[in-house]
């Protein structure tokens, strides 16, 4: 297992290497020199020179990405430009919300995902399989944050029952678990929840058909054993399988959540990343995008390994 | 001229009784026709937009902003300039689904290229492109197309561009799984055995035989491509106003929602119809097309 393991770890590295070229790369596409924000309309040529060198850009490129990702190593990932504080500080608190979401909104769509699918598996071709079908596709096509301002306009505008909008009376940086502050989390949850819910049910209903037609059930059934213990057996077989898919649907949870966090105004790293876009915040940009594409490489890590854990005939391969 | 003459022989006969079968078995599913019925007039609306006697969509009003649906004149109301949710619905049409679908379309065709390069030829060349594709992947699309789309600012041209480097790694993962796959076929060591150089077998035996499942996939992209591309107008980082489209209308009307809420979602179902019909008439095809995921 040990062995697997540093084996994958060994794939990622490359991936990873690959991840923070791109993430370089986005501030050498953006239109416009990255000091203007900063520098005085009235800078002499010398004066801009020195401001280029101060900020190394007066290097060749190679190496200022060789600077920029060896300050990365040591923890170091510059400063927003809007705030003047460090991106790092900045990302991680609001990564913390965002998780926070993305795991509430697993709660509700795994659970759900995997039920619903798992009965359209068990009954399949019948009136059933069929509502969940037609309610997995429309989960997967639904622009969530049109749904998003749809269910504020029914919860909040018209009932008043949930906020709208923030993460709480005292903002985002007491997060407590009471009802005055989870109330504010069941709108964007429960908007971000419905993808998942249709792709972990659309996953789960193939999985469970096409393992039910298989011989074994048929053997298991014939040496007697009761439906619920075939089921056992149906569910270890499928659920290497059913965990990859939700792993990562939490990482698209996280990093889909940037839609739904602008609808509801939610504090995490969405609302950031939208910020440094029009405040033209280049290294908060590109420090959001690293955090948020690392987070979701570490995540593939995880799944790969969680699979090989559960099903042994994924390592041999 | 000659070559392509003496090409017609070999491959037509086939090629169209295969593609006529896919469109008779389409034609028999209720559903995947209701969605294409849909699709196309959603489509021939938006291109036929200027013809069709419709309200200025750019025209506003001070005195007639935010009226309901059905005020005379206004069959779908105005928005928060007094402009005509009609007209600019169905006009709106034409960026929604230009930036919505060419990406898709475009990235069918470079990473289908890609794909099959990769799955032909094999070896390094393989590696780089897989390597690079693997990269991209390990960004959520989502985040890629906004993070490409905010580095590179507003714009429909920049929109297009994001989103179809958002398209090209998995289309291009499926063109070389399924070439690799033909690639190990005899009939392919037959045709190389008899001297058919590289061009030629990929055009004759392996094109014919990977295209249907490339483009199956390409389809089941479009609806996620589309909420993708009205989500990055929606945003503020795809199409400028005040030019109609249905992402940034939907933006644009959300101060409306306490004032005429059912307003301010109709550019959504716009969306969500739109999303809907590409995944049902994706779905149709690929069971007429018979192929399995």
């Amino acid at each position: 297992m040990l062995s697997y393991f540093l084996r994958r770890l060994i794939l990622v590295l490359p991936v990873a290497f690959g991840v923070s070229v791109v993430c370089f790369a986005l501030v050498q596409i953006a239109p416009g020199d990255p000091l203007t924000a900063i520098m005085p309309v009235d800078a002499t040529a010398e004066q801009q020179a020195a401001m280029r060198a101060a900020y190394g850009l007066d290097k060749p490129v190679p190496v200022q990405y060789l600077i920029w990702i060896s300050n990365l190593l040591q923890g170091e990932m510059g400063r927003s430009i809007a705030s003047g504080r460090p991106v790092a500080d900045e990302v991680f608190g609001a990564v913390g919300n965002s998780l926070l979401l993305a795991a509430a909104a697993a709660v509700i769509a795994f659970p759900i995902g995997t039920f619903l699918g798992f009965l359209a598996g068990y009954f399949r071709d019948t009136l059933l399989d069929r509502a969940v079908t037609a309610l997995s596709i429309t989960g997967v096509s639904v622009p969530n944050y049109w749904l998003g301002i749809v269910l504020v306009i029914i919860f909040s505008v018209n009932l008043g029952w949930l906020p709208s909008m923030g993460a709480g009376p005292g903002g985002s940086q007491d997060w407590q678990w009471d009802w005055a502050h989870m109330r504010h989390l069941v709108l964007p949850a429960v908007t971000l929840a419905v993808v998942p819910i249709g792709i972990v049910a659309r996953t789960v209903r193939a999985l469970a058909g096409d393992i039910l037609s298989m011989d074994f059930v048929t053997a298991l059934y014939a040496k007697g054993l009761s439906r619920g213990d075939v089921l056992r057996h149906v569910a270890r077989n499928a659920a290497a399988t059913a965990l990859s898919v939700m792993g990562l649907q939490l990482g698209y949870l996280l990093g889909g959540s940037i839609l739904i966090e602008t609808v509801f105004n939610w504090p995490g790293s969405g609302f950031l990343l939208s910020n440094a876009i029009f405040q033209r915040d280049l290294p908060l940009l590109q420090g959001t995008i690293l955090v948020l594409a690392m987070f979701f490489v570490g995540m593939n890590l995880i799944v790969d390994v969680a699979q090989a854990a559960i099903d042994p005939r994924i390592k041999r391969s | 001229m000659v070559q392509v003459t003496t090409d017609i022989p070999v491959v037509p006969p086939a090629q169209r009784g295969y593609w006529s079968g896919v469109l008779s078995r389409l034609r028999r599913d209720p559903v995947a026709m209701i969605c294409a019925v849909i699709l196309a007039a959603l489509v021939l609306s938006a291109v036929f937009a200027p013809w069709l006697g419709l309200a200025d969509p750019y025209q506003g009003s001070m005195i007639a902003r935010l009226s309901a649906p059905g005020t005379p004149g206004h069959l779908l109301g105005t928005d928060e300039q007094g402009r005509d949710m009609l007209s600019r619905l169905i006009y709106g049409g034409r960026l929604t689904l230009f930036i919505g679908l060419m990406p898709v379309v475009l990235a069918f065709f470079i990473g289908g290229t890609l794909g099959i390069i990769a799955g032909y030829v094999g070896g390094i060349t393989n590696t780089i492109i897989m390597r690079v594709v693997d990269v991209f992947f390990a960004f959520p699309s989502v985040l890629l197309a906004i993070a490409i789309s905010g580095a590179l600012g507003a714009g429909v041209l920049n929109s297009l561009v994001s989103l179809t480097i958002v398209f090209i790694p998995p289309v291009t993962r499926v063109a070389e799984a399924v070439t690799s796959g033909v690639r190990s076929l005899d009939y392919i060591d037959a045709a190389r055995a008899s001297g058919a150089n590289a061009l030629t077998v990929i055009r004759v035996h392996v094109i014919g035989n990977v295209l249907s499942p490339i483009f199956v996939y390409a389809t089941s992209l479009t609806s996620v491509c589309m909420i993708l591309a009205a989500g990055l107008s929606f945003l503020g980082i795809g199409v400028r106003p005040p030019e109609p489209e249905w992402g940034l209308m939907l933006n644009t009307l959300r101060s409306a929602i306490y004032v005429n809420p059912w307003l301010a979602a109709l550019p959504g179902v716009m969306i969500f119809a739109t999303s809907l019909c590409l995944n049902l008439l994706s779905d149709g095809l690929r069971s007429a097309m018979n192929v399995r995921d």
